[in-house]
């Protein structure tokens, strides 16, 4: 057997966005040696890219908010698809992560009382998001990481795992290389915490980085646990459209809370066309109502440009289809004409840098140019609603990478607040599990050499494919038929195609060696994708309705069989198969909040 | 309109490396980490360059461009000479992995070396009163995004390569200043900053401020109230007599 | 936390770092010919020991005039036996403040120290201690000068509005205005000093619990970050109103009456 780098430690934790992070800082406050893996640098993580804010019922601003009407925004939101327990623990819990990351040093902005600021955003009916101008995950993955450099974590930076390692049924470990050397390594633990984000690098257009490639997703299909709703991807409805080269990046949902409206070529605020029966209640229905509920809620409905972000996407996508959309494919999105310029730099200043630096555009006088883009995996690994554990023991998920809580659609700001409630349960469930594990943590003989193996394969001399095309091919597919609008039709192409891939993708070449070889690590990194863009594929052929981020042109309405099942991903050999599988019954307290 | 940029790429490793020439067709809108991302899909599939966002958020893309420290995301092509060759070269003061990639560790080794935040106890209904005034200074601080550009560009560090064992950099005195005016902090880092952190090394020629893509000013706002503070300690005898007088510390609430 | 990061060695530096071709030395060598431009006069004009007084204007390198055997003494501190030009006495206090400076501190050092000359050229010297030891660490007694520098704002705002009082009574000349706006360019100067900014309210960590040292604060924050180009327009101030007043004082040329 050869000899591998190997590292021992209790707790695991794959990935250092604010789910790692938080989860290691748990895990080790609970006693377990904890180690931290990240993919890029420590702090470079895509939770620096979250601007808006963090959804929590602190009722700084609202004292009429509390976690009964976060919880109810939340599967409202979620088209009642979610894990309504996980539902409720987030929103009973955010607050208090809030007020825990303030006392690690964070600084969010303010109100006149000195407590801590909150905005409005889509889907929430009271102002609740804890932000820091447009610059919330920076703040928070800042404070996070000061804090965890405190606390003994051991961090291994820039470090790609490809495979979890088992024993029996239990994961034991985890192997993957060094990115810089190349040089594989083996990390054995009692218990591993999957935060590896999502899988947004499947689409052409996307807010997400390089290291959004489903590496959590597939590693955890593969060792036997379920995924559910990957049908339901989230498309942000506002990226960049131009300069062709940014597209997709992230413009904050914050310049609508903030004001910003949507029109469409001829100046009109086509939201009020989009009002769907689900929301007319508490929508406004005239410009008048909806520009006074900014400041006056009580007897005011909220701006249709707030509805959650599915039904924004849509619109847009409709309104361009249309050829009602503004001049490089998109709408407008315009805060100029709204806010002076003082208060748009102060309350958004990273967007009108964004804007000004990559595309020459002054947002506190020329409206943005925006449309959808891919940007968030509502569903994921299936985690139990308590302690994020997966059907597989020892495994635990939060963060993106875990599904359940957001179930068809997430809101904006219960990202940050996910990461933070559940990367803390993880971290404490996974610490308690690793107690419990006693003896060796063994590895069969001949894995680790056919892991080491299969990932040196694009090496070989024969190969013939470019990664950076195949990748490029996939993104496309997946843009133009597994987009916000789906047909069966389409949906089966893409599940042609992406088989198409697979096969291609074992005759993968790169050139050079594998010190810090981006093109290896694609080829490595694209074998999760591929499955993961599968994964979503084949459960949005299953789910025949339309439903939160899932959205089906054959199929346009929700249907209400559909509404009681989430799909369920398994893997079968080297194939995938979905089914659907009840959710569990909601207590009748927690359906009364419904109302209201 | 397609146009053809010529790159002129050091590539190597520790072990020493070269400039290589690259023709690479770009259209309007790209920045220069897109050309690098064309170059690597199509004749350099092995080139190592980090980025993450590509957004100016997170950091990554560091490197020198025609001789100056910037982030690769942010420098526009129709930003540069175009007619001219452009150079890329990695950080210079970080020790070469490959390429255009850098061994920043240094830059880790040095966030363990500060001292926590320590916010005295939570009021009893768990929220902290701070201004918005009271924060205002330490949010700009909070905007770094750890690109380490200050940390390239600043002459200590970059011409005197063994001063990393005595100078923090300005990254760091950017945090500390971050801790030092944390309106709940308790801790005093003003003598660790005077003794081992190598305050007293900078001598405030204003390049970090110069190179920050987050627009801080560094040393306006952070590394020369800091001098002055470590003055209030050790070198401000009046202040020294009025604190004895009144029995009250040098830092003030 | 223990990082677990792969080590590099480092490559040598100049085998990997292409320089900056674009005219960095520009401004390094514009600032050497100003600054000793300033210097040589100043030197030249406190050691000449005359014409520095035409009624009622006193030039701002001799005020205020502390020796018995100044044109127009203020407070004759020192007696008979100074013989030596009154500047002397008080030149260095204005030039130490300016010395010590923050913002000249960064001009002196890139551009006669090159240390750096510019961002991303190369420092000049083999070894660097910055102001970490002797002498350069006595740059901390800045904020003295500050403090010293406040009296003689004092007495240049006395000598400004002093230069209303001609001998044949009260009036205005261009050299009044002349002095005024020097009086205004220093105090400028002396108030968006990075000390001054300190000791008023930099230094507090709650502002909410200060709210006037926090306006003060905010106010000369405002000035502060225009202190480099104060400190360029002052310095050009305080020459062109001494030459003013020495081509009075010679009869080069005739003060303006204008009332």
């Amino acid at each position: 057997m050869a000899e591998y780098e190997t590292h021992e430690h209790d707790v695991l934790v794959i990935g250092a966005g604010g789910a790692g992070l938080r989860a290691a800082i748990e895990s080790s406050a609970h006693g377990a040696d904890t180690a931290l893996i990240c993919k890029s640098l420590l702090g470079k993580a895509h939770t620096v890219m979250a601007e808006g804010g963090i959804a929590a019922a602190l009722g700084n601003v609202w004292p009429d908010d509390n976690w009964k009407v976060h919880f109810r925004d939340t599967m409202r939101g979620g088209k009642l698809l979610n894990n309504w327990r996980m539902a409720q623990i987030h929103a009973q819990e955010a607050p208090d992560r809030v007020l825990e990351l303030e006392e690690w040093g964070a600084l969010f902005d303010r109100t006149k009382d000195g407590l801590i600021l909150q905005r409005d955003f889509g889907g929430h009916r009271y102002a609740r998001l804890a932000h820091v101008g447009d610059r919330t995950g920076l703040e928070m993955i800042r404070t996070l990481q000061q804090h965890a450099v405190h606390k003994g974590i051991t961090v291994y930076m820039e470090c790609t795992l490809v495979s979890l390692l088992k024993d029996g049924d239990r994961v034991c470990g985890a192997f993957g290389y060094w990115r810089e050397s190349g040089k594989f390594v083996v990390f054995k633990a009692k218990a591993v915490v999957l935060a590896t984000g999502g899988i947004g690098k499947a689409w052409e257009f996307t807010s997400n980085s390089w290291e959004y490639t489903g590496d959590g997703v597939a590693m955890a299909l593969e060792a036997g646990a379920d995924l559910i709703d990957m049908e339901c991807y989230q498309f942000h409805p506002t990226g960049m459209v131009w300069p062709h080269s940014v597209r997709g990046i992230l413009v904050t949902e914050s310049v609508r809370g903030d004001g910003g409206v949507l029109r469409n070529s001829s100046g009109r605020r086509f939201m009020f066309d989009y009002i769907p029966e689900f929301f007319k209640k508490e929508t406004a229905d005239s410009e008048a109502e909806a520009d006074r509920w900014y400041t006056e809620k009580k007897n005011n409905r909220r701006p249709p440009e707030l509805l959650p972000r599915d039904e924004v996407a849509r619109a847009i996508n409709s309104e361009v289809k249309a050829g009602r959309g503004s001049p490089h494919g998109g709408v407008f999105l315009d805060i100029a004409t709204r806010r002076d310029p003082e208060t748009i730099k102060r309350r958004l200043p990273s967007m009108y840098h964004q804007f000004k630096e990559l595309a020459d555009v002054d947002i506190t006088t020329t409206p943005m140019e925006i449309g959808p883009t891919a940007h968030y995996m509502n569903g994921g690994v299936r985690v139990d609603g308590e302690g994020s554990a997966t059907a597989v023991p020892g495994l635990f998920a939060a963060g993106e990478v875990a599904g359940g809580l957001h179930g068809a659609n997430r809101l904006g700001g219960n990202s940050l607040s996910d990461l933070l409630v559940f990367g803390r349960r993880a971290g404490a469930y996974a610490a308690d599990y690793a107690k419990s594990v006693k003896g060796p943590l063994p590895v069969a003989a001949g894995r680790l050499e056919a892991l080491a193996r299969e990932a040196l394969a694009p090496f070989d001399p024969g190969g013939t494919e470019n990664p950076y095309l195949l990748h490029q091919e996939l993104q496309r597919t997946m843009q133009s038929d597994v987009g916000i609008i789906r047909t069966e039709h389409e949906l089966r192409r893409a599940v042609e195609k992406i088989g198409e891939l697979r096969a291609r993708l074992k005759r993968v070449r790169v050139e050079g060696h594998r010190q810090f070889n981006p093109g290896w690590h694609l080829a490595l990194d694209l074998r999760s994708l591929l499955v993961c863009a599968e994964a979503v594929a084949r459960a949005a052929i299953e789910r025949k309705e339309s439903r939160g981020g899932h959205a089906r042109d054959d199929h346009p309405k929700p249907d209400p069989a559909f509404a009681k099942v989430n799909m369920v991903v398994r893997k079968d050999g080297e194939a995938l198969r979905v089914s659907a599988e009840p959710i569990g019954e909601m207590p009748a307290e927690l359906k009364a909040l419904l109302e209201g | 309109m397609a146009r053809v940029a010529k790159l002129r790429i050091w590539r190597g490793d520790a072990s020493g490396g070269q400039l290589h020439d690259y023709d690479v067709p770009w259209e309007e809108g790209m920045v220069l980490l897109d050309v690098l991302h064309v170059l690597q899909a199509t004749q350099a599939g092995d080139l190592a360059v980090r980025w993450n966002c590509k957004a100016g958020k997170c950091g990554s893309c560091s490197a020198e461009v025609n001789g100056k420290p910037r982030l690769m995301c942010m420098t526009r092509m129709s930003s540069l000479d175009t007619t001219q060759p452009i150079t890329v070269a990695p950080m210079k003061t970080f020790p070469v992995m490959r390429d255009l990639v850098t061994d920043v560790s240094f830059n880790f080794e040095m966030a363990k070396r500060v001292p926590a935040f320590k916010p005295p106890p939570r009021p009893p209904d768990g929220k902290y009163r701070m201004m918005q005034e009271d924060i205002d200074r330490v949010q700009e601080f909070h905007k770094c995004i750890e690109c380490f550009l200050c940390q390239d560009v600043c002459h200590v560090i970059r011409d005197h390569p063994e001063n990393k064992k005595v100078f923090a950099g300005p990254r760091f005195f950017v945090r500390y200043a971050a801790l030092e005016m944390h309106p709940l902090d308790t801790n005093d880092r003003r003598e660790l900053l005077k003794e081992q952190m190598g305050l007293g090394m900078c001598n405030i020629t204003k390049c970090c401020t110069e190179v920050c893509p987050e627009g801080i000013k560094i040393t306006d706002n952070a590394i020369i109230p800091l001098k002055e503070r470590v003055v209030d300690e050790f070198f401000d005898p009046v202040r020294w007599v009025w604190s004895k007088v009144t029995g009250g510390g040098s830092k003030e609430g | 936390m223990s990082a677990v990061a792969p080590q590099a060695s480092p490559t040598p530096i100049a085998a990997r770092a292409p320089q900056r071709v674009d005219a960095w030395w520009v401004r390094p060598v514009l600032t050497v010919i100003v600054l000793a431009a300033f210097v040589v006069y100043a030197t030249w004009a406190g050691m000449q020991n005359a014409y520095y007084w035409a009624d009622p204007y006193l030039s701002p390198f001799y005020s205020p005039c502390l020796a018995a055997n100044c044109a127009h003494s203020d407070v004759a501190l020192f007696g008979d036996w100074w013989k030596w030009s009154p500047a002397i006495l008080i030149l260095w206090a204005p030039g130490g403040f300016r010395l010590t400076c923050y913002y000249y501190r960064k001009a002196y050092y890139r551009a006669f120290v090159w240390a750096p000359p510019a961002c991303a050229v190369p420092d000049a010297r083999a070894k660097y201690y910055g102001e970490s030891r002797f002498p350069l660490i006595l740059q901390n007694v800045h904020r003295y000068f500050f403090y010293l520098s406040i009296p003689i704002l004092v007495f240049l705002w006395w000598d400004a509005f002093r230069a209303f009082r001609f001998a044949d009574g009260f009036g205005m000349g261009v050299g009044t205005l002349v002095l005024l706006a020097n009086a205004a360019l220093l105090s400028l100067y002396t108030l968006s000093c990075h000390s001054c900014r300190h000791v008023c309210g930099g230094g507090v960590d709650r502002f909410s619990k200060h709210p006037t040292r926090y306006r003060l604060w905010k106010r000369l924050t405002v000035l502060n970050e225009r202190h480099s180009q104060i400190a360029w327009v002052s310095l050009f101030g305080v020459a062109l109103t001494d030459l003013y007043v020495r081509l009075v004082a010679m009869g080069t040329i005739h003060d303006l009456r204008l009332f």
